[in-house]
């Protein structure tokens, strides 16, 4: 128990001292986090970019419907790497992996490299599943995250906060984000202004899409209001392998689909196991997702294209 | 850490087999020595299956478990969710998704490694009681297995 507590004591010491590299990555706009200066000129700090979210590639799996999920995932880099403009950065929402097997990772991370762009990782579920719980992900991912592997970063003027919702996760429960996660948040929030826009990208749903197969987060409520007060917020999420979208308020939300496989509708199948598609529509049913950025208030335009066209 | 050794496994295979005896046959006047001899065993592999048990014992023969004590997990749920066995019984979990899985008690006193398809992991249950357990990648799949005396 000791050494467990020591260790953790440590990745916390390494995460505050990596935030900084985080930031310097993010283009160096340490501006947004001086309230003084994020309430004198707040708008004019946000310049247009856009970003991609690519999501469950799920390296290792090669069962029915996709039989070499590495395959597909490294069509979805070819698909970046085609792109006329190329974004500014990756945002992989998690399930990086299948088993959380080091192979896994690596081909992961050698397929990632082929766009040359950075990326920044949350865990899925099956991030997690080595013998220590996570730590083979955070020991590889983690460098600049703080307790679990949550951190923030900005860029153009967007503050984006990557939230971690599958570690330790309770018996009936769903996603969960802890106390401690959330206290971090509600510190990384303050002195924000809110007219800053916020993406959240996480793995599992920040809101309950279907409660029996687990589709949501225990304590997202917690995390949302938090956020309440911004005057645009972007949640990103992956976990249920399709597009779903939902506006409220000043919040939306946007499940991604998955580079692996697809999963069926809500409630729609006996479980949230693999869909079965035939080999000729399962590139239509796995995709990457471009998030645009503008100037002004606009929502970001966020566009879904799937590995077929 | 637990009772998760192969040597239980004779054990167990017995105690469930003259479970299976008592449940069917006279429950609690069997003597001791009868439930773990060889014979024992014998007629209890040719005892009806539970089903065909007359109508007030098959009660009985559903709640004590019959000798291999297995939990499939298949569509994301533990079959049967609610195991009733003998003390020193081994429940065997198999995973029939393809999708992993992982049986993790509530309580954190046990959990298997990540189940990936047809992976198996065994549970030596020794003491009474009620053992909650769930997915830890899918934390609303959950199960329990109960442990008491026939």
């Amino acid at each position: 128990m000791n050494k467990q507590q020591s260790r953790r004591g440590f990745l916390e010491c390494m995460g505050w001292a990596g935030t900084g590299l985080v930031w310097s990555v993010g283009g160096g706009v340490l501006s947004s986090v001086s309230l003084d200066q994020a309430l004198a000129a707040p708008k004019a700090s946000v310049k247009p970019f856009s970003f991609l979210q690519v999501s469950d590639s799920h390296i290792g799996f090669n069962k029915p419907p996709n039989p070499d999920a590495r395959a597909t995932f490294r069509e979805a880099m070819a698909k970046i790497k085609a792109l006329p403009e190329q974004p500014a950065f990756i945002l992989h929402t998690g399930d990086i992996s299948q088993l959380s097997r080091d192979q896994e990772f690596d081909d992961a991370d050698q397929i990632l490299k082929e766009t040359s762009m950075t990326v920044f990782h949350v865990p899925g579920e099956h991030d997690m599943l080595d013998e220590g719980n996570g730590a083979a992900y955070l020991a590889r991912y983690g460098k600049g995250s703080l307790g679990d592997g949550w951190y923030s970063f900005d860029h153009n003027g967007v503050h984006f906060v990557a939230l971690i919702n599958v570690k330790e996760l309770k018996a009936g429960g769903m996603g969960h984000l802890g106390e401690a996660q959330l206290a971090w948040l509600k510190q990384d929030l303050a002195g924000r202004s809110s007219s800053t826009p916020v993406v959240v990208f996480t793995h599992v749903p920040m809101w309950t899409v279907y409660a029996d197969w687990g589709w949501g987060t225990d304590d997202s409520a917690q995390a949302m209001a938090l956020l309440g007060r911004f005057g645009s917020v972007t949640v990103l999420n992956g976990h249920i392998h399709q597009v779903i979208q939902k506006v409220e308020g000043n919040v939306a939300f946007h499940t991604a689909r998955s580079t692996a496989f697809p999963q069926p509708a809500p409630g729609q199948g006996p479980s949230p196991g693999p869909l079965k598609v035939p080999a000729g529509e399962l590139r239509a049913a796995l995709g990457v997702r471009t998030v645009t950025v503008t100037r002004g208030t606009h929502p970001l335009a966020v566009v879904d294209a799937s590995l077929a066209t | 850490m637990l009772q998760m050794f192969l040597r239980h496994t004779l054990a167990c295979g017995l105690a469930g087999c003259a479970a299976v005896t008592l449940g069917a046959a006279a429950p609690a006047s069997i003597p001791m020595h009868a439930m773990h001899a060889p014979t024992s065993m014998k007629t209890a592999a040719s005892a009806p299956a539970p089903g065909h048990a007359a109508a007030p014992e098959a009660t009985l023969v559903k709640v004590v478990a019959s000798a291999p004590a297995i939990v499939k997990i298949g569509n994301f749920t533990f079959g049967p969710e609610v195991l009733t066995v003998a003390p020193g019984t081994t429940v065997t979990w198999v995973n029939e998704d393809d999708i992993p899985h992982t049986v993790a008690a509530s309580d954190k006193s046990f959990r298997s490694k990540v189940m990936d398809t047809d992976d198996r992991f065994s549970m030596t249950f020794a003491k009474p009681g009620t053992y909650e357990y769930f997915c830890s990648i899918h934390p609303h799949m959950t199960g329990k297995v109960v442990v008491k005396a026939p």
